[in-house]
């Protein structure tokens, strides 16, 4: 026991030891015998508190004060009492000469006058005041004043005399206010009332410094720390949580052999639909739904043959398509654009991919654009994961399996594959994982085996190229559990310090 | 994509639905979207329009499910007198083509035309491209007199009641003073003769793509033939469109007469025929399917198969290529079915430098304590004074251009987050974008990085400049310069190989004024692309 007391002392902080000697007084007297302002008291007491020590109390309590003219009236007297001197002095005088002489307000010296009147100290007649109040009567303190001696007071505490002169002081002007304060008090616990009172003369280690150490001394002692106690918020330095996501996704590419393939974000209609077989009356060419930019010309690639046989395959038809059958142009085919899709990316590492590289395999992540207006669950930008094996041997069944693979180390444990379309890819399917805690399936974007019509203009064959452009912002969201797309891009700082590193 | 809504009563006289069926419906390629005691909502992708009327829907959804595989044939009826059109060369460069149609004995009622409607309506603007590839016209016969004329006329030249008018109006007014004309006007702007389909007593039938006459174009539960045509730019969709709706109206117990359109007749309902090979399928797939497999499942597609070859009916649009029935081989298979696999062919992985630079330069700024935001792309025209900005067609929100430095959004984040708790120490990498007549889209892009530090002074943000550029073993030299948000005298050019890569300084007040910023910021942006030359050697 008397070294768990030991302990316990030990481990006080200085202000704590300040205070222990003083713990059987009051909080009013400790401040004064220790000269602690009042919130270094309070932080020594909840200390002491968190060592069981002591049990702070507070209580809601009407408090009665000075009020400005009160603390005015305390320290120079009430007007009444100033009234009675002065007919001490001076008595049978004019009122008017006796308003004069004792320098009081109209306000007070009407009040002194039916004060005294009252108390039957003075009288007036003829014009004239006049005391009437025994020598004993005029030297004893008024009810009144004996309550403004005695303030502050909890109201609670009145007895039936000073309650009267409460009543009849708060009928006038700022003398004395009633307050609602938050009292603080405590109590010692058992082990409080054992070590309370004693002055620790313990010589222990607050804060090391480079002077202990090159001094020290064994049997030193260190004040032990309340370990428990809070300590302020800091926050570090971190990336961007979509960074940390593309990075996790990245290294999953990677470890299954693909090839980061990259492009630019502004890029001609050439490379996001014509390579890719979108005819060139397709929706997804208007206005209205894509970024095209003002006003600057861009140009086809300097393939020529390659620009032919696109042409050729929308116009007629390749290798026994019968393509779309309409006149294509090379005007629309150099619009410019912000990207609506990484494909564009794909379709040009296809380009400049050699026959005799394959198998190859590359990926990407990137920012995309779309003209939406921004709501929870649309903006104008967004992320997409993308990728593409060009292998003579690939097949459906390969193309499923990569998705699957890709998405399961994203998390998801239930995938599904459903039919969809595309105008490059075919066959097309849809990918959808399954939000366990919403319950339903969420759809997360598309994939493929590109179309002939899109192949035979890079290799002048059909080799199978599996495909794939999910989104990439929904399964960042899910992670994260947000449910507005628009914290992915708002640069909340708060939310950027608060929110958890990608565990994956 | 179009989303569907059928009568669930209509659709269930013909398929229960039940869980399983709820199923199907989804692994056919129609995602189930919702189901109520009223209705039923699918979507139909984009390749099958004719799967957008409910006798469409029912008839390849019962194939797929097993119940009546292969296609229905329809009796096509031959012309007669007078069924046919003479087409005006004149409309060459108008509207060219049409293809054209009679179904008789059609009992109407008003769940009938409602579908008949609503068809025409999605066909309009999925296939049709809002009327711009296709329109389509169905007009009750006996208001009719045969043979009928498409031909181009003047405005002036042309004048008849429209849909739903009470006043004669010309080809002009009825583009201003009719909704569906002001709506579709843009379709037959800079156009001397606009098209109209005229009767054999010359009344006017229609306009197209803009709307019939009051008198001749309505059915109605009266109405038992009709006279059907489709015009537009294609010939191939028009007549496969067409193809959709007189089997439809087949469908609702009309018999299908042809059409003379000079040499030839429309709609022709033979179906097409194309090779499928069982090697391809397979190897495509990654299936090991046998020739008795695909007789079982292109059937259910819809289709038919005989000795190597599919017969397509007439009414499928999607079918250009090989491919096409190969996945429709896949969707009767099950996507469900397919066991996913990854193939053992070793392929190495490998990050893109500049990218894997972008994550080392990260990891350094993050090691000192800096937050990483990231940004959009496009900014707003109050963001940045620079009048030479790339501006996008427009745009749906109130950011216009491509940012040609990281600094507007560094100060918007800035400002959004003055409530925050200081220091915001912050960086972002990210592209900027400036013209280039030399590139191939006219566009230069470049890999920005700029950090930000508020509370910061210049000694500050340049002891991280030291820090980074001394990581990663590369020279810089400084300059004094003048910055139009920086305070002159603490502003300084950054140089790396005598080239210009980006400035250095504390922002002025007046900028961090206008941008309602209250603390002092120091800032630097620099491009990395020298920085990656240097690294990459």
């Amino acid at each position: 026991m008397a070294q768990d007391i030991n302990k316990l002392l030990e481990s006080l902080s200085p202000l704590e030891i300040k205070i222990l000697p003083y713990l059987n007084l009051t909080i009013e007297e400790i401040k004064q015998k220790t000269q602690l302002d009042n919130t270094s008291v309070l932080r020594a007491l909840k200390f002491l508190e968190n060592k069981s020590i002591l049990k702070v109390e507070t209580a809601k309590k009407k408090i009665i004060e000075l009020g400005i003219n009160g603390i005015y009236y305390k320290k120079n007297h009430l007007p009444e009492r100033k009234l009675l001197l002065l007919l001490e002095q001076s008595n049978h005088i004019q009122i008017e000469e006796a308003k004069k002489l004792s320098k009081l307000s109209d306000n007070e010296f009407k009040v002194s006058l039916g004060v005294l009147k009252s108390k039957a100290l003075i009288e007036i007649k003829n014009e004239k005041v006049s005391l009437t109040a025994k020598k004993e009567e005029l030297t004893k303190k008024t009810l009144e004043e004996k309550l403004i001696e005695a303030l502050p007071l909890e109201f609670d505490s009145l007895q039936p005399e000073q309650l009267y002169a409460f009543q009849v002081l708060q009928k006038r002007k700022d003398i004395i206010q009633i307050e609602e304060k938050t009292i603080v008090s405590f109590k010692l616990t058992e082990l409080g009332k054992q070590i309370a009172g004693r002055e620790i003369k313990l010589d222990l280690i607050e804060e090391l410094t480079p002077e202990i150490i090159k001094n020290w001394k064994k049997n030193k002692k260190f004040r032990s720390y309340d370990i428990t106690s809070p300590v302020p918020a800091i926050y570090g330095g971190k990336k961007h949580f979509v960074s940390q996501a593309g990075e996790y996704a990245r290294q999953i590419w990677r470890d299954l052999g693909f090839k980061e393939m990259t492009g630019p974000k502004v890029e001609t209609s050439f490379w996001v639909f014509d390579a890719l077989f979108t005819p060139q009356d397709h929706p997804a060419r208007e206005m209205q739904d894509t970024f095209f930019i003002k006003n600057i010309p861009g140009s086809l690639p300097k393939d020529k043959a390659l620009v032919k046989k696109v042409k050729e395959a929308h116009e007629k038809g390749l290798a026994g398509s019968k393509g779309w059958r309409y006149e294509w142009t090379e005007e629309e085919a150099s619009k410019i654009l912000l990207r609506t899709h990484t494909t564009a990316i794909s379709a040009r590492t296809l380009a400049k991919l050699d026959k005799k590289e394959l198998p190859a395999k590359f990926f990407a992540i990137g920012r995309c654009f779309r003209n939406e207006t921004v709501d929870w669950s649309h903006g104008f930008e967004f992320n997409q994961t993308e990728g593409i094996v060009v292998d003579k041997n690939a097949n459906f069944r390969n193309l499923l399996g990569y998705l699957k693979e890709f998405f399961t180390k994203m998390g998801y444990e239930k995938i599904l594959f459903r039919p969809s379309f595309f105008a490059y890819t075919e066959p097309s399917v849809e990918i959808a994982v399954w939000h366990p805690e919403k319950k339903v399936w969420l759809e997360l974007g598309g994939a493929g085996i590109f179309r002939p019509e899109v192949v035979i203009p890079f290799f002048g064959e059909y080799i199978p190229v599996l495909a794939w452009g999910p989104g990439f912002d929904r399964s960042i969201m899910m992670n994260y559990n947000i449910n507005d797309l628009r914290q992915v891009y708002s640069n909340d700082i708060e939310m950027l310090r608060k929110i958890k590193p990608w565990l994956k | 994509m179009a989303k569907i809504k059928f009568n669930r009563k209509e659709f269930e006289k013909e398929i229960k639905l039940t869980k399983e069926i709820e199923e199907k419906i989804t692994l056919f390629g129609t995602s189930l979207e919702s189901l109520t005691d009223e209705e039923i909502e699918v979507e139909i992708l984009p390749n099958r329009p004719d799967l957008l009327s409910l006798q469409g829907f029912i008839k390849a959804l019962k194939a797929f499910l097993g119940k009546e595989t292969g296609f229905v044939k329809y009796k096509v009826n031959k012309p007669e007198k007078d069924y046919s059109i003479k087409i005006d060369p004149a409309l060459k460069n108008i509207r060219p083509c049409t293809a054209c149609a009679i179904v008789k004995g059609i009992d109407f009622n008003d769940a009938k035309i409602k579908v008949i409607i609503d068809l025409q309506e999605k066909l309009h603007a999925t296939v049709g491209r809002n009327r711009k590839k296709l329109a389509i016209g169905i007009y009750p016969l006996e208001k009719i007199n045969l043979p009928i004329r498409f031909e181009a006329r003047t405005p002036k030249n042309i004048k008849f009641i429209p849909l739903e008018e009470t006043r004669e109006l010309d080809g002009m007014q009825i583009l201003q003073r009719t909704s569906t004309g002001r709506t579709y006007a843009h379709l037959l702007e800079n156009l001397d003769k606009f098209p109209v389909f005229v009767d054999a007593k010359n009344k006017i039938l229609s306009m197209p793509p803009i709307i019939n006459s009051d008198e001749t174009g309505k059915i109605t539960e009266q109405t038992k033939d009709v006279f059907v045509e489709c015009s537009g730019f294609d010939f191939e969709t028009l007549k496969k469109t067409l193809n959709i709706i007189v089997t439809t109206l087949a469908d609702m117990g009309g018999q299908i007469y042809q059409m003379n359109l000079g040499k030839m007749a429309t709609p022709d309902l033979t179906p097409e025929k194309m090779k499928i090979s069982l090697e391809n399928t397979n190897k495509l797939l990654g299936l090991d399917l046998k020739e008795s497999d695909i007789q079982k499942l292109i059937p259910r597609m819809g289709c038919n198969y005989s000795d190597g070859k599919v017969e397509i009916p007439a009414w499928r649009t999607d079918v250009l290529h090989e491919v096409d029935i190969i996945e429709d081989i896949a969707i009767a298979y099950g996507y469900n079915n397919f066991i996913p696999e990854i193939p053992k062919v070793a392929t190495t992985g490998a990050a893109d430098i500049k990218e894997k630079y972008k994550t080392k330069i990260a990891d350094l700024l993050a090691g000192l304590g800096l937050l990483e935001i990231s940004s959009y792309h496009l900014i707003k025209p109050s963001e940045e004074e620079d009048k030479n900005l790339i501006e996008v067609v427009d745009s749906k929100t109130e950011y216009k251009f491509l940012r040609p430095s990281l600094l507007p959004s560094s100060l918007r984040t800035l400002a959004e987050n003055k409530d925050n708790e200081y220091p915001q120490n912050l960086f972002e990498i990210g592209t900027v974008f400036s013209k280039n007549a030399e590139a191939e889209t006219g566009i230069k892009e470049t890999e920005n990085l700029i950090i930000s530090l508020t509370p910061g002074n210049f000694t500050q943000i340049k002891q991280i400049l030291n820090y980074l550029t001394k990581n990663l073993e590369i020279n810089y030299e400084i300059e004094s310069s003048v910055h139009p948000n920086l305070i002159e005298g603490r502003t300084a050019s950054i140089k790396i190989n005598d080239n210009k890569v980006g400035y250095i300084g504390e922002l002025h007040p007046q900028t961090l004024k206008e941008w309602n910023i209250k603390m002092p910021c120091s800032v630097l942006e620099i491009s990395l692309e020298e920085i990656f030359k240097i690294l990459e050697n």
